[in-house]
């Protein structure tokens, strides 16, 4: 995958729509993290951060039981064994790291299902710094472990009130704090979304997970590819971190939206929070509210970079129902002893019911996060 | 276009006669749509404004506090769109300029040209789009200016020095300084930003230079006023239309226009 054009862009997607106070910020972070990147001595100290704390490389799990039910070979990333239970703390070290390299004292984070914002506090906690964490008012009800989580590592979470009390609410949340506050905090925000250079910074933080995958694979299938990786996309964090190590390669790329937050199924381009991309939206361009099991995937929009991949046809993005997403998570603990996150039960919901059409096929799935935080929900749901 | 023949349009011709006059400058911000917005643009008119800005409410104000956000809330929970709001602005014939603030999303769903279009057959003369910055703005701007209608452009404390001629060359209207770092909304206090900011921003232009964010009653507005060429005032006015309607409005608009002309 290639950089962003100088403004930003991939393709016609992207770019920095911010209100002017946060302009300077955003080239600064720009600079910031191009110097860092650079820098043999910031990457080898988020490596070594990566392995020793965070626990990577995390394994490659062959899940036998339900490839013989599905008539495929099912491969999942293990992101859900990372410390904090998911792959988020990839790009929370990577920024974290980063803001205190620019002399920032203060994270600010917004946070869906909670496992941006549990990393967030958790790298905050490790690196001394303070952490706020903005958290839709719905989503601090649904997710009440996860807050406590929070909590519990020294952040501050505000359960947001406003518009739909969801994600993108938590994000409007987040910037406004920033622009009050932004000499001494980063918005360490948790996708692949937002204004230049978040897009791209935060991939190239999760770009870890595809060049692992990529050699895991190779390994396990003497050299071969997958024929299809498949990942749930809401930002499409999780999913542009595996798609990294095989766009170059001919297997098919899966991007799983909840029916009820299909950005690029439903969406037309549309600007909100920094960028450019597919944003669900109505007639007047209001932004429309995604409704969704799964928190972290409550979101009207997606990154601009999985636009780009969708307009180019190199990516495709099908949605699935939250009943396919239920059966799925049950699916796998009983078939394979794996509580998935809600999240990820979205991309195994894809696999089993498109399974007919991949039969003896190779599917990579990233299996990014772990369900416990989803336990209570599920109970209420199941009886 | 070189400075001796560039042509100013409608609101900046007036703004820069009325300072030449020794006026400071005056505009109220209304969210558009909410319950007697006509009428408390009128009362606004009435009692000395010089533009106003019309809010097109948005599902996700980014750069609005508390009171902007309930009062974009309320707006689109009644049903109101730029259509409504467009149409109702045809009929305001308050005979000063009228100026909307809109979330960019709002004009890159209608289109550039279409929006500049809408804009100027509801007799609205210019657009503020606060998170439309500068590298962003050129197509609206082109669209913009093809049909006559001028973009106010914002500038904000954490610009640096180099930053702040490049704003004011693109701003038409007036330039926006955003008085502090942070959302829309009142404070105690008018911030050492805004001072500070309009005082570099006059220092570079001749543009009229208005302050906005934080300018909160009557004699925060006559301190901005000593540096800056007028205020805008946004959450008081909105604030005292959902409270108390708009003959409040009215009242209020009179207090800052006598405070800043004293």
């Amino acid at each position: 995958m290639e950089e962003p054009s100088a403004t930003g862009r991939f393709g016609e997607f992207g770019g920095r729509f911010v209100p002017e106070t946060l302009v300077p910020a955003c080239e600064e972070l720009e600079a910031a993290f191009r110097d860092a990147w650079a820098d043999p001595s910031f990457r080898t100290e988020l490596d070594d951060l990566l392995r020793d704390y965070a626990g990577r490389p995390s394994i490659l799990t062959e899940c036998h039981n339900l490839g013989a039910t599905l008539g495929l070979r099912l491969l999942v990333k293990r992101e859900d064994l990372n410390h904090t239970g998911s792959h988020k703390i990839n790009n929370v070290l990577g920024q974290a790291l980063l803001a205190k390299r620019m002399g920032k004292k203060r994270l600010v984070a917004e946070t869906g299902a909670g496992q941006h914002g549990v990393a967030s506090a958790t790298a905050a906690a490790l690196l001394g710094m303070s952490c706020k964490v903005y958290m839709g008012a719905v989503d601090v009800d649904r997710q009440a472990l996860n807050v406590f989580r929070m909590k519990l590592l020294g952040a501050e979470v505000e359960a947001v009130q406003s518009g739909s009390r969801t994600l993108k609410d938590a994000v409007n949340e987040a910037m406004r704090d920033w622009v009050a506050n932004v000499a001494e905090s980063h918005y360490c925000l948790g996708s692949v979304m937002g204004p230049h250079p978040y897009p791209w910074m935060v991939r190239e933080f999760h770009r870890v997970i595809g060049t692992e995958a990529f050699a895991q694979c190779h390994a396990l299938l003497d050299g071969a590819d997958p024929d299809v990786v498949v990942a749930c996309v809401g930002g499409g964090s999780n999913a542009i971190g595996i798609f990294s190590g095989f766009v170059d390669t001919t297997a098919r790329l899966i991007g799983v939206e909840p029916a009820g937050g299909a950005a690029v199924g439903r969406g037309i381009p549309g600007v909100v929070h920094g960028m450019r991309s597919y944003l669900m939206q109505d007639e007047y361009g209001q932004v429309q509210e995604a409704q969704s099991i799964s928190a972290g995937l409550d979101y009207p929009g997606v990154g601009p970079e999985h636009s780009y991949l969708a307009s180019i046809g190199r990516a495709e993005y099908p949605c699935v129902t939250d009943a396919e997403v239920i059966d799925a998570f049950q699916m796998m603990a009983r078939s394979e002893g794996i509580i998935p996150a809600l999240e990820c039960a979205h991309a195994l919901a894809w696999i089993v019911r498109e399974a007919p059409t991949m039969q003896g096929q190779v599917v990579l799935m990233n299996l990014s996060g772990r369900g416990d935080k989803d336990v209570n929900q599920m109970m209420e749901i199941l009886g | 276009m070189d400075a001796t023949t560039q042509q100013f349009g409608v609101m900046e011709t007036e703004f820069r006669a009325k300072r030449a006059s020794g006026r400071k400058l005056l505009v109220p911000y209304i969210t558009g749509g909410l319950t007697h917005w006509q009428q408390a643009i009128r009362a606004a008119a009435d009692a000395g404004a010089d533009a106003i800005e019309i809010g097109l409410p948005f599902s996700d104000p980014v750069m609005d506090g508390p009171v902007i956000q309930e009062a974009s809330q309320k707006a689109l929970d009644a049903g109101v769109n730029i259509n409504t709001i467009f149409d109702e602005a045809r009929d305001l014939d308050v005979g000063i300029p009228l100026a909307v603030m809109c979330y960019y999303n709002t004009v890159h769903h209608a289109g550039h040209r279409r929006f500049a279009h809408l804009l100027r057959s509801a007799g609205i003369v210019a657009a503020i789009i606060p998170d439309l910055p500068l590298e962003e703005s050129g197509p609206w701007c082109e669209s913009a200016d093809s049909e006559g209608i001028e973009t106010v452009m914002l500038a904000a404390p954490t610009a640096p020095d180099a930053r702040l001629p490049r704003i004011a060359a693109r701003a038409r209207g007036f330039v926006y300084s955003v008085g502090l770092l942070g959302v829309t909304g009142e404070r105690q206090s008018l911030a050492a930003s805004a001072t500070e900011l309009a005082r570099r921003l006059k220092a570079i232009t001749d543009v009229p230079v208005l302050v906005g964010v934080g300018v909160s009653n009557a004699a925060q507005a006559r301190e901005a006023c000593g540096v800056a060429d007028g205020v805008i005032q946004g959450a008081s006015v909105v604030r005292r239309l959902m409270d108390h309607g708009p003959d409040a409005v009215g009242e209020y608009v009179a207090e800052v226009r006598r405070a800043i002309d004293a």
